[in-house]
């Protein structure tokens, strides 16, 4: 998968847990917890969506990287190079 | 075949964690002892009509849109949409003393209002404490009892007003008598005081149906007349379940819902002895009257009335079969829905004796039941217009009813006084959820099965 499909599997994901939330004006530098309302259960969906739709294991450790859509799609593009995106 | 989880319980907190874990692909199954769901918040028919058990209202609400708080968060982690619960708000409830009524809604500004009107001196003392309550995190599952008692006389020296505040709080969901833990207090007044109360128009089942609707789409297991006899351990870990029946399901680790000692009960003799895993012993009787008009025709219009006749509060088991100085006056017709109820009720409740209703002779039970429904009935009639006159149907429920549909020992409904808060047990795949885990209320148990199942569960590893 290429960086922009990466990114358009996180907001699928994003859609998903928090479908209440407007996701038009994200701001891919920026930490999604200023953007929007996401705590630690939220994250973890995140990392659970994941594994469960492309099976991807994120270590607890790297939690950490998941921080921005910028951040994140970094992370993930290794990770999902030869996966194909469902969205 | 070994399943993921075992779930012991289809009520809230089971249901809620059984959702987590079909939805990412686990094996799991949920065992009910009873012919159906829900457990301390259930529903039956009796004579035609659909009763609940337990629900009064929903508290933690959140109108549509709210993002924070626990409704929401339960909203998202079931991947359910705010219309799916049906929520309507109440019209507005008191708590009623001795010379003072206080009343509130779904809008914390006019508590505070009420309060500063009625208690001029304590209002500082009352936002200072109310301060103390938005800085607690309730998330912190390591933390240890706090008297609350002691908490509030820091900030509000009138004790009147300080049963006032708890009397709601703990007949809406205190394990322990005359006391709180404060993280208790904390998540009570949250969820009545600060966020408030609703109710579906068809009551609880609008909930349980939609909770097993999506557990089953999501290939969750429910099997119903399904009691768990035993666990099945070898000193450190469970293995899986022994049926009433004998039949024996494996699991790969097993949650509980059915109360923390009446768990350890189930693993058999041999368990290290743990001060935590003692029953609580509140318990209730409940009334409840069919009327033949809604309440608010004959000048009744509040939700929930929460009396007291006298100055000083009595939290704690009754003495007496039932304790009629207090008292929780329920209308379910009360909340803002867009069409009238089928029917006008009423449902009172007082705190009871488990010992005495328990082992009462069968042919005793129905006529004390009478009894002190028309006792319950009467102390109420001070608070509330008389409507006995309007009664077309009755029904009353006791700690015995509660002990013989739930399990829980003592008939308790808020569970043991000090609660689990991490879920564990001395068993490394054994699981605590539900009402000993520590998240009360409707809301509070769903959050209770989802968290546990978050946080041992459902690992990411």
């Amino acid at each position: 998968m290429a960086p922009e499909q990466i990114r358009s599997v996180i907001l699928d994901i994003l859609a998903r847990i928090a479908p209440d939330e407007d996701l038009s004006e994200l701001d891919d530098s920026v930490p999604f917890r200023e953007q929007m309302e996401l705590d630690s259960m939220d994250f973890l969906d995140i990392v659970m969506e994941l594994r469960k739709l492309y099976r991807v294991q994120i270590p607890e450790e790297d939690y950490g990287e998941l921080g921005t859509m910028d951040s994140t799609v970094t992370y993930l593009t290794p990770l999902l190079k030869d996966a194909e995106s469902t969205v | 075949m070994t399943y993921d989880s075992i779930i012991i319980g289809a009520g809230l907190s089971g249901l809620a964690a059984g959702i987590r874990l079909a939805y990412y692909g686990k094996r799991v199954c949920i065992l009910e002892r009873h012919t159906t769901i829900g457990g301390l918040n259930s529903f039956y028919r009796l004579r035609g009509r659909n009763h609940d058990v337990g629900l009064h209202a929903v508290t933690n609400y959140s109108p549509p849109g709210g993002k924070k708080g626990p409704l929401n968060k339960i909203l998202r982690q079931l991947r359910f949409q705010w219309e799916d619960f049906d929520l309507s708000p109440q019209c507005g409830s008191s708590v009623v003393f001795p010379g003072h009524t206080l009343r509130f809604n779904n809008q914390f500004d006019y508590f505070e209002t009420q309060i500063a009107a009625q208690f001029p001196q304590q209002i500082d003392g009352f936002r200072q404490l109310v301060s103390e309550i938005d800085a607690h995190n309730i998330g912190d599952l390591g933390q240890t009892w706090i008297s609350t008692r002691a908490r509030m006389a820091a900030r509000i020296s009138d004790p009147l007003l300080i049963n006032m505040l708890l009397c709601p709080l703990m007949f809406y969901g205190s394990p322990s008598a005359h006391d709180m833990d404060f993280n208790q207090f904390v998540i009570m007044f949250r969820s009545i005081y600060q966020e408030g109360f609703a109710r579906p128009h068809q009551g609880v089942r609008l909930i349980l149906k939609n909770l097993v609707r999506k557990f089953k789409s999501l290939g969750g297991e429910l099997k119903l007349r399904a009691g768990v006899k035993e666990l099945l351990t070898d000193g450190k870990q469970v293995s899986g379940v022994m049926l009433d029946d004998g039949q024996i399901l494996e699991a790969k680790n097993v949650l509980s819902s059915a109360g923390s000692a009446e768990t350890l009960q189930m693993c058999g003799a041999d368990v290290p002895h743990d001060d935590r895993f003692t029953p609580g012993d509140i318990s209730f009787v409940e009334t409840i009257s069919v009327l033949d008009q809604p309440p608010a025709e004959f000048g009744h219009d509040e939700t929930i009335v929460f009396y007291n006749d006298s100055e000083d509060f009595y939290y704690e088991q009754s003495k007496e079969p039932c304790d009629i100085r207090s008292g929780i006056i329920c209308s379910p017709n009360n909340f803002e829905y867009d069409r009238p109820l089928e029917e006008g009720s009423i449902r009172i409740t007082a705190l009871a004796n488990p010992d005495f209703w328990m082992n009462l002779p069968e042919e005793k039970y129905i006529e004390q039941k009478q009894y002190w429904y028309d006792q319950i009935l009467e102390s109420s009639m001070r608070f509330i217009p008389d409507f006995r006159s309007h009664v077309v149907d009755i029904d009353t429920f006791t700690p015995r009813t509660i002990k013989k549909f739930t399990g829980h020992i003592n008939g308790c409904v808020y569970g043991a006084p000090q609660k689990i808060l991490d879920g564990t047990t001395p068993f490394n795949n054994l699981f605590l959820c539900g009402t000993d885990q520590g998240f009360l209320g409707i809301i509070g148990s769903m959050l209770s099965g989802i968290s546990i199942a978050n946080l041992h569960l459902l690992n990411p590893k």
